[in-house]
């Protein structure tokens, strides 16, 4: 370890004040800058009270957001479990905004107060600022304003329509919101100024535009039938509305036949929210596992050049070892891999192969095994990958030999389970995959896709779902997100299930049966 | 670079504009529950505030679910990796695990969000706003409105006359500064300085003629002030403003309650029980609708007393049952206390329905001649065993009590008697009392 003069430690006692705080902020932004040469926004640390947590836990942790009840129930949910003991809350929520806001909980003690900082106001404010998916497809600059125009807007279309009516289309619109995103290709977000400005030119355009598609439709009340449109017509009606669309909420926000302008807009304002949200679902364990090493990295530094005492340290080590336990699969606190776990490991293991590579390390990872400087080889990685992507580059046989990973295949066809991987030379790579694989959101989520709809026939609008493996949706969910397509469609709905290898139809669902 | 912001003395409550929608949505549900609630609740439940605040609500997921397209957790060919392998190698057959536990096979709950249906606490406001919805007091005091209503005094804005007790000094004021700056009334400055200065051309002796002359011009500058400042009046009759008001007449929002109940040999636990229940109700609802509100407690065997809460309840008694006296103490504290121009006055008389054979007639004698016209609203309640409950089914059949009172229940609305014989049925039935429709047959 480097030796350095020892300082005096920052403070002795536990409990924080904001002099304090700001004093522990430079010797962390010292060596988070200098030594790991960090990129942040500007820190906005805020100290809030356990309800303004839960508050702040309702609204999937942003500052501001518009009134519905489902927050309202996230809100009920946290706060009993809360207050009968059986969850506690998070030491801070970070946001991906600039400058980047942290809230701290007043309850912290100092020491939780300098790892919570470590973590968040660093860690996980340099992975916004400088992750490929956050820098594509967020804008941590406008996301306040946007907020705030959110909020105003749906406050203002309660007062203008009724609750009850934007709750309907709000309730429609969150059902989709896994739908509502694009996963390819960025598109560009207009400012709030733009936003407004667009809405108003909308409100004008949507007053005439009913009229105006009655007079200038010729073949009104005059369809054809199905059967005599050609191959190349139906291409072409497709073509037009850009079709096969993922992303459903976008496309009824385009294309519904009776969204009011007003509706349109608020579908947009879910459709942005969950645009802004993707990146942070395709990022859980790089992103914890970035904050983590950070925080290590930090306190360790703190510790040795004794800006911080014993006492501190162990008890902030004790918290960190608490978020990186990883129960095994039979253990009853087993619940999945532990992002946080499984981060940290891989990125200590990422400076363990930059450090004091062994022979398979040279020849899993040639690029990097031995290069001594692992700050930028984690700075790269924390840069340029997301889940997935990550551990399908960087997951070494040392990490899946420590975790003891294993694979199991379970085929409904068959009566057991079969466990087909485990960590040997066979393994790895295949562990590896499968790994990487159920961090996919493309796999993880279902791929559904607007493929049709004949605006000048019976305007059914009809959805595709590409089945893989066999793996079907749930039901009574389903259902119901139909009857939910079909409030914002205004006509009926059709899923359709394909396998994605034979192309067989595997089921067919559609709302004008179910309303029977 | 970096920014620390205390947040904590933000303005708490930021989630009830959610919570309130999220009661609207679960209305429903949350008034089962509510409605349920009560048959279990003890009186003294009601009148600890704080053991009440939290009533407890469990809204199951249907009611509030939110859907999405999720995968179903059976079926298909799935891959998982888990960590933590002990004995495991390639090949091992496994039998698919039935719970959750170890769980390639895992089941989710079954709206596949892995959601319980989850309790939470209601405030006391939002406990009384739903249990006692849609009810309304019986508003009888309309034909008597000019009783019902106190005098008060409110502000009627700025006059230019009036006593001087209620001279409004500001305004006042700021007229006068207004008037003395505009026609430019010398301040006392102004003249304290020429004063000054006539002082020093006073001290010097035999002053040369420029001196006189300016001694002289300096005394014709102060008179011409001083004459000034008395024409333009520090305050002017016209600067004055007072402040008015206006009497105005008020509802009167003093309500007090008659607990009345026969305590008698003939009243068990499980009568006084249920009669606690309906009193609890009473007193719950008019306490939810008046500002202040005060609870008399009669009891009677064959003769009555005014009582706490505690003895009123919890006191054993013996005796017979004379319901009159009850009425004619009820009559007298009304005289003694609570004067019925001030006080909205509620009765609520609960009795297993006997009494002395020649009372009858002269309990509705009292009532109607004297009780009623003062009362908004008085209810009976007839305890029954649950044996009788099918014998005394129609309202024709009954005690010589019941009789007498159905009698005068015909000439007054505001009057009303109901039967009870079990703990779920007081709930219901106090619905049926205070249900609005009754207030528009009152009327």
């Amino acid at each position: 370890m480097k030796s350095q003069k020892k300082m005096t430690p920052l403070f002795t006692g536990c409990s924080w004040s904001f002099d304090l705080l700001g004093q522990a902020h430079d010797a962390i932004s010292k060596i988070a800058l200098d030594e790991l040469k960090l990129d942040i926004y500007p820190n906005q640390i805020e100290i809030i009270s356990a309800e303004q947590m839960l508050d702040a836990y309702s609204c999937a942790g942003l500052p501001l957001m518009y009134h519905h009840w489902s927050f309202g129930k996230r809100f009920v949910r946290d706060e009993s479990n809360y207050r009968r003991g059986r969850s506690g809350l998070a030491y801070e929520i970070v946001i991906n905004s600039n400058p980047c806001i942290s809230y701290n909980m007043e309850e912290n003690s100092m020491a939780m107060q300098i790892l919570v900082m470590s973590h968040a106001a660093f860690g996980h404010n340099h992975f916004f600022k400088n992750n490929y998916l956050f820098r594509d497809w967020t804008d941590a600059s406008s996301i306040h304003d946007y907020l705030a125009f959110a909020k105003s807007f749906i406050a203002q279309c309660e007062q203008e329509y009724g609750e009850e009516e934007v709750e309907a289309v709000l309730d429609a619109a969150h059902a989709l919101q896994d739908q509502g995103v694009f996963r390819y290709g960025r598109v560009a977000q207009p400012t709030t100024k733009e936003g407004e400005a667009m809405q108003l030119l909308r409100d004008q355009y949507a007053n005439q535009k009913s009229v105006l598609d009655l007079w200038t439709d010729r073949n009104f009340g005059t369809c054809e039938p199905h059967e005599n449109l050609t191959e190349i017509d139906v291409a072409e009606r497709r073509k037009g509305m850009q079709l096969p669309e993922e992303n459903i909420l976008y496309f009824l926000e385009k294309h519904s036949p009776i969204l009011k302008p007003w509706q349109r807009q608020v579908i947009r304002i879910v459709g942005f929210l969950a645009q802004y949200l993707y990146p942070q679902k395709q990022t859980k364990v790089i992103n914890e596992g970035c904050a983590t090493f950070v925080h290590h990295y930090i306190i360790n530094r703190l510790y040795e050049t004794g800006q911080i005492t014993q006492g501190t340290f162990l008890e902030i080590i004790h918290n960190h070892t608490n978020v990186i336990t990883q129960p095994e699969f039979d253990s009853p606190r087993f619940s999945g891999i532990n992002p946080y776990a499984l981060g940290f490991a891989m990125m200590e293991d990422i400076r363990r192969i930059c450090e004091n590579p062994t022979r398979e390390d040279r020849e899993w990872f040639p690029t990097f095994a031995g290069n001594n400087d692992w700050a930028s080889v984690l700075r790269d990685a924390w840069r340029n990958y997301r889940d997935d992507s990550f551990i399908l580059q960087f997951l070494s046989p040392h990490l899946i030999r420590k975790f003891k990973l294993f694979a199991i295949t379970d085929n409904a066809k068959q009566p057991n389970l079969i466990v087909s991987q485990i960590h040997n030379r066979e393994g790895y790579r295949n562990i590896r995959r499968l790994l990487a694989k159920s961090y996919d959101l493309a796999f993880l989520e279902p791929d559904i896709q607007v493929v049709d709809a004949n605006m000048s026939g019976d305007r059914e609008l009809k959805l595709n779902h590409t089945v893989h493996d066999g793996i079907q949706l749930e039901t009574h969910n389903r259902v119901e997100v139909l009857r939910h397509i079909k409030q914002l469609w205004g006509y009926e709905v059709r899923l359709t299930g394909r396998d994605q290898k034979s192309g067989d139809v595997c089921y067919e669902s559609a709302t004008a049966v179910t309303a029977e | 670079m970096h920014h620390f912001i205390d947040r904590r003395r933000n303005p708490s409550g930021k989630s009830l504009s959610n919570r309130q929608r999220l009661m609207r949505r679960a209305r429903h549900y949350i008034k089962q529950t509510v409605d349920k609630s009560v048959a279990n609740r003890s009186i003294r439940d009601t009148k600890d505030d704080s053991h009440s605040e939290h009533e407890i609500v469990t809204i199951p997921v249907k009611g509030i679910s939110e859907p999405r397209f999720v995968h179903s957790s059976a079926g298909g060919l799935r891959h998982k990796v888990f960590p933590g392998n002990k004995d495991f190698v390639t090949g091992d057959r496994l039998p698919r695990p039935k719970s959750n536990v170890g769980g390639a096979g895992s089941k989710a709950s079954k709206d596949g969000e892995g959601e319980d249906e989850f309790s939470f606490g209601l405030t006391r406001n939002e406990y009384l706003d739903i249990l006692f919805e849609g009810l309304e007091l019986p508003d009888l005091s309309k034909k008597k409105m000019g009783k019902q209503e106190t005098i008060s005094l409110r502000r009627g804005g700025i006059t230019t006359s009036g006593s001087p007790s209620n001279l409004n000094l500001v305004r006042t004021m700021r007229h006068s500064l207004g008037r003395r700056i505009a026609l430019q009334r010398p301040s006392t400055a102004e003249i304290q300085r020429l004063e000054a200065q006539i002082e020093r051309l006073i001290h010097i002796k035999n002053p040369p003629a420029d001196i006189s002359d300016e001694l002289k011009d300096l005394r014709q500058c102060l008179e011409k002030i001083k004459r000034r400042r008395s024409v333009i009046g520090f305050i002017d009759p016209v600067d004055l403003r007072f402040n008015t008001f206006r009497p105005e007449t008020r509802p009167n929002y003093k309500a007090v309650i008659f607990c009345l109940m026969d305590v008698s040999g003939s009243m068990q636990e499980r009568e006084k029980d249920l009669a606690k229940r309906f009193f609890m109700l009473v007193h719950l609802f008019i306490e939810s609708v008046y500002a202040e509100t005060e609870i008399v407690f009669i009891r009677h065997t064959q003769t009555a007393e005014d009582v706490d809460e505690e003895t009123f309840f919890y006191d054993q008694q013996t005796g017979g049952t004379i319901v009159s006296s009850a009425l004619e103490k009820m009559r007298d504290i009304i005289a003694d206390r609570y004067s019925p121009d001030e006080w909205n006055i509620y009765g609520a008389q609960a009795s297993d329905g006997e009494n002395y054979s020649q009372d009858s007639a002269k309990c509705a004698d009292l009532l109607s001649k004297v009780l009623l016209p003062v009362c908004q609203y008085y209810a009976y309640v007839e305890i029954i065993p649950e044996r009788e409950k099918k014998l005394l089914a129609t309202a024709d059949a009954g005690g010589e009590l019941w009789q007498a009172y159905r009698r005068v229940r015909q000439s007054w609305p505001r009057f009303d008697i109901e039967r009870v014989a079990n703990r779920n049925h007081i709930y219901p039935l106090f619905r049926t009392l205070f249900s609005p429709k009754l207030t528009g047959s009152g009327v």
